[in-house]
């Protein structure tokens, strides 16, 4: 799929405008899960504007924001980038024909703690 | 039977790229009472305005209309031409197919037929115009001074050196306004009080300028050349004329807990009170929300002790009654409040500052006595965080109140403080965090440089996330190092939030009894942003300082200075000329219902009893609206209010407008 596209559906399902943002990085003074992101809330918002989203979706920065909504309160131009990885995070999953969760990996994952609910709505939601 | 001129302006290719203005010459040669039309580049050239005098004088034309910009741009440059070649100016229509159409369409044939509609409707107004004569009106030479802070003093100051006599009025018991509460100033660091004070003093000797201080505008009527102002002189509790400024009262006085507004509230006052040692005029005021004996009527120390009975408890506010020819807004501004910011935690912890206070903190009259010291335990401290842009360079749907603009002084006072702390302090780290540097002034950039090279300011591009305050006392400074792309978390003692700064909230009110425009964010506005930015749009208003924006000391006095020039340009005048334009009633149709009274912005408008014949030979007495010429201003608000159709407006009378309606519709 053409990087275009990627990130028109990014711009759609946030609805946020990245080029409201005039890289202040409050949103990345702000996070709590810095440390262990690859890419930094700045990032997010700049990267989607450049288009490169596939990189985003490769890294494991999406599942790293705990969505604590700091940089959406916090920042001065309502640029909202938790919603822009929430978005880059629903285009991965939406993948058609990517299978993020294969049954053959979920011997390894069981622990007595795991709600077994949660491993059928992890199917419903990964694995297509 | 009028015989009425037609030229059509290319305004280069402004209006020719859209509009075919030869077709709309030659459509509009057909209409009723045309004997000429024709176009050309530049109507308002010289070239283009001796084509419309030659066809005045030529053709004998009784009326002209030009189809080119907004009357507002060169209504006046065309009824100068129409003069000079006999025609009375008020002949002169104007069709606007520039900003109303060629600018706002794109398809040509569309935008000609508009140009061409448009042209239609101010040849049928043409039809229906009569000669109309300006009057005079004469200009009161005094001018009145709304805020006594650097703006309004060097304003003041330039206009009694221009020998006008000058009244200032202040709503602080001192004039000095925010320049006082600074230390240094930037770019050459001088004393803030030391160059302000001298013409703060020059202002209270000059026998030209009358200060009203503990004052505050009431209302305000008339025009310009003619506004009849009322200013409350709000009650001090002590006679201005006696109290010799000995300040024995200030130190006897038992109600010592009042927060001191001076220092921003870091130390207190006693309840009467003079604000600083060099207030002009150095006269002591009683706060009677804190003074016992005006509370409760238990004490009465300063009267027993004023040696030169000045202290008098039942002053009353009162009100005096003044006319000016000019008036100068000069209101000036104040730090916005942060008690939403959360994240900086400034309602939290004493040791997060504002940068005006910061400025208190380090002046030799402030609560420290100029030593850098930590709100919270007096310790001096060895890590300083300074914060840009907070609540500046906001989007449009901010919540927490942050301004859309760039506060513009910030970037140049954290330049300062940080490199006065490092100069003072060397064993102290200094951060500034910054989203951009701007520095656009003479001298500016090599201010900031300096702080950064020869001081070694840290400063670091970023924003700071939050602000925790630790059990220790110290405040954790988690911010985004954007150039390294790292997370840092820095160990402070003391933060200071350069908070952006907004209009002060008695500009808004002032502006409605001025009837002067504002923008979203309460700034005055100026009558044109780049040629006539001292004026406002009301004719007889200036404006000077950060009311009109915000400006560093060096503008502000340079605006200050270019009001002064504009009001004493006003002053030197005996007559101004009036606009003939004026509301008129017509007797017979009025039924004195007073809605046009109610609506009129200037009052204008009143109304007499009169004695009508009526049949019979009867005569009956009428209630009948009336307007003063000198002052209806011409907006035409009472003709579209008044219910009978008495009411009328010279030169957009309601059959003109009619026609003008008429001639689009058909």
């Amino acid at each position: 799929m053409p990087s275009e596209t990627l990130k028109e559906q990014v711009i759609r399902i946030s609805g946020v405008n990245p080029l409201k943002c005039m890289r202040c990085g409050k949103c990345s003074g702000s996070c709590p899960s810095y440390e262990d992101m690859e890419y930094h809330p700045h990032q997010f918002a700049y990267m989607v504007e450049k288009g490169e989203i596939e990189k985003l979706m490769n890294s494991d920065s999406i599942y790293k924001c705990l969505t604590c909504f700091a940089c959406v309160e916090r920042c001065p131009r309502n640029v909202e980038p938790a919603k822009l990885v929430e978005a880059v995070r629903l285009v991965k999953i939406r993948q058609q024909g990517a299978n993020h969760l294969k049954a053959e990996s979920i011997p390894e994952k069981l622990d007595a703690e795991l709600p077994q609910q949660a491993i059928v709505s992890a199917f419903r939601k990964y694995s297509k | 039977m009028q015989r009425i001129g037609v030229f059509v302006c290319h305004c280069g290719t402004n209006i020719a790229g859209t509009v075919d203005v030869k077709a709309v010459a030659e459509a509009l040669k057909n209409e009723q009472g045309v004997v000429f039309s024709t176009e050309y580049q530049y109507m308002c050239s010289e070239a283009g305005q001796s084509i419309i005098k030659n066809a005045i004088k030529e053709h004998k034309l009784t009326g002209v209309v030009v189809c080119s910009c907004s009357p507002r741009m060169h209504e006046a440059t065309f009824r100068k031409t129409a003069s000079s070649a006999g025609l009375n100016p008020y002949m002169v229509e104007i069709a606007n197919i520039r900003e109303q159409c060629s600018w706002i369409h794109k398809d040509m044939e569309k935008a000609t037929e508009k140009a061409i509609i448009l042209g239609r409707a101010a040849i049928a107004k043409v039809h229906l115009n009569a000669p109309l004569t300006a009057g005079e009106s004469p200009v009161v030479k005094r001018a009145l001074v709304i805020g006594g802070g650097i703006a309004g003093i060097q304003t003041a100051l330039d206009i009694a050196d221009a020998g006008f006599e000058v009244d200032i009025v202040e709503k602080k018991p001192t004039i000095g306004g925010k320049m006082t509460q600074l230390d240094k100033t930037f770019p050459t660091l001088d004393c803030a009080a030391c160059i302000l004070t001298p013409k703060m003093v020059d202002c209270a000797q000059n026998e030209k300028i009358k200060i009203y201080s503990y004052s505050e505008v009431e209302s305000v009527s008339g025009f310009v050349g003619n506004f009849s102002v009322k200013i409350r002189k709000k009650a001090r509790y002590v006679d201005e004329t006696k109290c010799t400024g000995c300040g024995l009262c200030t130190e006897k006085c038992p109600m010592k807990k009042v927060p001191n507004e001076f220092n921003l509230g870091m130390n207190n006052r006693s309840a009467i009170y003079i604000p600083f040692a060099q207030a002009v005029p150095k006269i002591a005021t009683i706060d009677p929300d804190h003074c016992n004996m005006l509370k409760n009527g238990k004490c009465g120390v300063c009267a027993k002790i004023c040696t030169a009975g000045a202290i008098n408890y039942k002053q009353e506010d009162e009100i005096v009654e003044e006319k000016y020819g000019a008036i100068i807004a000069a209101t000036g501004y104040n730090p916005i409040n942060l008690d939403k910011y959360d994240e900086f935690a400034y309602s939290q912890s004493k040791d997060v500052i504002t940068s005006l206070e910061f400025e208190r903190l380090t002046n030799a009259a402030g609560p420290t006595s100029g030593k850098l010291l930590r709100p919270s335990d007096g310790v001096h401290p060895h890590t300083i965080v300074f914060v840009q842009c907070v609540g500046s360079r906001c989007g449009a749907e901010d919540s927490k109140g942050g301004k859309s603009y760039c506060s513009k002084i910030c970037c140049m006072y954290t330049a300062k403080h940080a490199m006065l702390t490092r100069e003072k302090y060397p064993d102290t780290d200094v951060y500034v965090f910054y989203i951009d540097v701007r520095t656009p002034g003479k001298n500016f950039d090599e201010f900031y440089r300096r702080a950064a090279e020869e001081y070694g300011v840290h400063y670091i591009k970023g924003m700071v996330g939050k602000v925790m305050p630790q059990a220790d006392g110290k405040l954790l400074v988690q911010g985004s190092d954007l150039i390294a792309g790292e997370q840092l978390k820095i160990n402070a003692d003391l933060v200071v939030l350069a908070a952006a700064i907004e209009p002060d909230k008695s500009a808004r009110p002032l502006a409605t009894m001025l009837t002067a425009s504002m923008d979203t964010n309460d700034f005055f506005t100026e009558a044109h942003p780049k040629l006539r930015p001292v004026e406002s749009p009301t004719a007889g208003i200036f404006l000077s300082g950060a009311c009109q924006g915000p400006k560093d000391i060096p503008e502000t006095v340079s605006q200050a200075s270019a009001a002064a020039a504009k009001a004493i340009g006003l002053l030197c005048k005996d007559k101004l000329t009036c606009n003939p334009c004026v509301a008129h009633s017509d007797e017979m149709m009025c039924n004195g219902c007073s809605q046009c009274e109610k609506v009129c912005p200037y009052g204008a408008i009143s109304y007499e009893d009169k004695e009508f014949r009526m049949p019979n030979r009867t005569t009956a007495i009428r209630r009948v609206a009336k307007v003063n010429p000198a002052v209806c201003q011409g907006c035409g608000a009472c003709t579209v209010t008044c219910p009978s159709g008495a009411m009328d407006l010279n030169g957009f009378s309601n059959r003109q407008i009619m026609a003008e309606v008429d001639a689009i519709c058909r």
